[in-house]
């Protein structure tokens, strides 16, 4: 694997390969000693344009459990405030020796760039509201520790998925996996578009939770207030936030996600957060084993020394924007489509 | 582990083609039971001694290690299971992937662990293991059992307990299943 930029690039087999390597990693973090020496002399640069703390954190104690150096980089206290550009941001750390870049972006795309730039393994941790692949990794693992597998399990996306990379990447995560997709927000906070989205939308929160195997609340990023997209918080939490009586329609066996940080008492209320059910820590947990199985797939296990597999993979075009024709693009059938859109030969 | 290491060797795949059965299931299973004997007389009972099976191949070992230590002196021996992926020496030179998650359940502090292999060839995997062994904790001895024994050490390693001492080439491949132990090599 040279980049982790989208779960699209992934499939199901590329999933589940990860998934596999989290749980060898999950049991290296119960140790006394949680450290093995698998990428010694190896460099990963964290290389963050966007404030974060858990992803951050995550990947840096991913890299160090593997005995990898870690390089920080925050923008707020780096040269781009005296006008760097990217490009020789990322020329300028990559001739210091580093083996991998995390990058974190505002804008939809870069990771994309970054992997233009460098010779460098890519992994996208955040591309504006693109994608974030990591986060869809942990999210299903977790799911799967809990469900035992997600082939017709119904999970429920909940809050701004117009602005949500989680979602995104969630969406092609699970639907990857088998499960059915089912979105539920205020019209404001849809995307524009939906064609060629694995998803169906829900209208009724209530209605869509007795039948849901998981609930997926996204964070309500406070700001959107500003933008006229909601009229309060007290009105989000009536419409769509999972209050102690919502999560009582749930099913004995659903779960409750949130990948954090949680407004607790506006997307979740708080007493929510703390039942058993709802596996927030879980998912923290399994971030830093997830992100231990991507780094060493890329940097230490040597899959690109098997000759059956090539030994660059194809970067594709920056998506900028157009997501919707990015995973369409992605799913459509092998064989010819005609005029109306149906699968022929 | 042995030939999970050859088939991933450059120049990576084939199929493995026996030429000559060494070990029959009967000789498998008489030198289970001739190690079992020496590990209880070595150590004077089984008090403090817990059995490792290095993935792949040493794990089914390691469980009929420890039948055979329960028939004779009527104790369940602690069995784990330990893959040396994420302390290869060779990380980076050749593919390397966990087969299967480690499982140690027990403590092995002061502990007796006897790692167990199917085949010892240059000594990496167990110098490999001994590194992980470290990572959870102090054990009292570290001893070895092998059920081939097959010479090109690149380690000061040597086995405790060996089924079958076995002179090979060092292209030669060494493959023990519960059928019995063949000597053959990789074909393309």
């Amino acid at each position: 694997m040279k980049h982790l930029l989208s779960i699209a690039d992934l499939g199901r087999d590329g999933i589940e390969e990860i998934h596999r390597l989290t749980a060898s990693f999950l049991e290296v973090n119960r140790r006394p000693i949680p450290k093995v020496p698998a990428l010694r002399g190896r460099t990963v640069c964290s290389l963050f344009f966007e404030d974060s703390t858990r992803t951050r954190l995550s990947f840096e104690t991913a890299a160090k459990r593997l005995s990898a150096d870690t390089l920080s980089f925050a923008v707020g206290s780096s040269s781009v405030n005296k006008g760097e550009s990217v490009r020789d941001t990322v020329e300028t750390v990559e001739a210091m020796g580093v083996d991998a870049f995390v990058v974190r972006h505002r804008s939809a795309g870069v990771p994309w760039q970054v992997a233009r730039w460098t010779d460098a393994h890519v992994i996208n941790a955040g591309d504006g509201w693109h994608e974030h692949p990591t986060q869809a990794l942990l999210d299903t693992y977790t799911a799967l520790e809990r469900l035992g597998s997600l082939d017709g399990r119904r999970i429920t996306i909940v809050g701004d998925v117009k602005h949500s990379r989680v979602a995104r990447s969630n969406v092609l995560a699970f639907a990857a996996l088998g499960a059915e997709v089912t979105l539920v927000a205020p019209p404001t906070l849809l995307p524009p578009s939906l064609v060629g989205w694995p998803v169906t939308v829900g209208d009724d929160l209530d209605a869509e939770l007795s039948k849901s195997d998981i609930v997926y609340l996204l964070r309500l990023q406070r700001e959107r207030m500003n933008e006229a997209l909601l009229p309060s918080l007290r009105e989000y939490t009536a419409g769509y936030g999972l209050t102690a009586r919502r999560a009582g329609l749930l099913g004995p066996e659903a779960i409750i996600m949130h990948p954090g940080p949680m407004n607790r008492g506006v997307e979740i209320a708080a007493e929510v957060a703390e039942l058993p059910s709802a596996v927030v820590v879980d998912q923290v947990r399994n971030g830093v084993a997830v992100r231990m199985a991507v780094l060493f797939l890329m940097l230490g296990s040597g899959s690109d020394l098997v000759a059956s597999e090539p030994n660059h993979v194809e970067i594709s075009p920056p998506p900028l924007g157009a997501f919707h024709a990015h995973i369409r693009g992605e799913r459509q059938p092998k064989g010819e489509v005609d005029a109306e859109g149906v699968l022929g030969g | 582990m042995a030939e999970r290491e050859r088939r991933l060797t450059p120049p990576y795949g084939g199929v493995f083609v026996a030429r000559k059965r060494v070990m029959s299931a009967d000789d498998l299973r008489r030198a289970v039971w001739r190690m079992a004997h020496e590990i209880v007389e070595r150590n004077q009972g089984l008090g403090d001694v817990a059995l490792i099976g290095l993935q792949t191949g040493g794990v089914p070992l390691a469980e009929h290690l420890a039948e055979a230590l329960e028939k004779i002196e009527g104790i369940d021996v602690p069995v784990g299971s330990l893959d040396v992926a994420f302390y290869r020496d060779d990380i980076g030179l050749r593919p390397v992937l966990p087969e299967a998650v480690t499982d140690i359940p027990f403590d092995v502090d002061n502990r007796v662990i006897v790692l167990v292999d199917d085949v010892l060839f240059t000594g990496r995997t167990i110098r490999a293991a001994l590194n992980a062994l470290n990572d959870y904790g102090r054990p009292r001895a570290v001893q070895l059992a092998v059920m081939v024994d097959r010479g090109h050490r690149e380690l000061p390693i040597r086995p405790d307990y060996v089924g079958k001492n076995l002179p090979t080439r060092r292209d030669e491949v060494v493959n023990v299943t519960s059928d019995g132990v063949d000597l053959g090599e990789m074909v393309k």
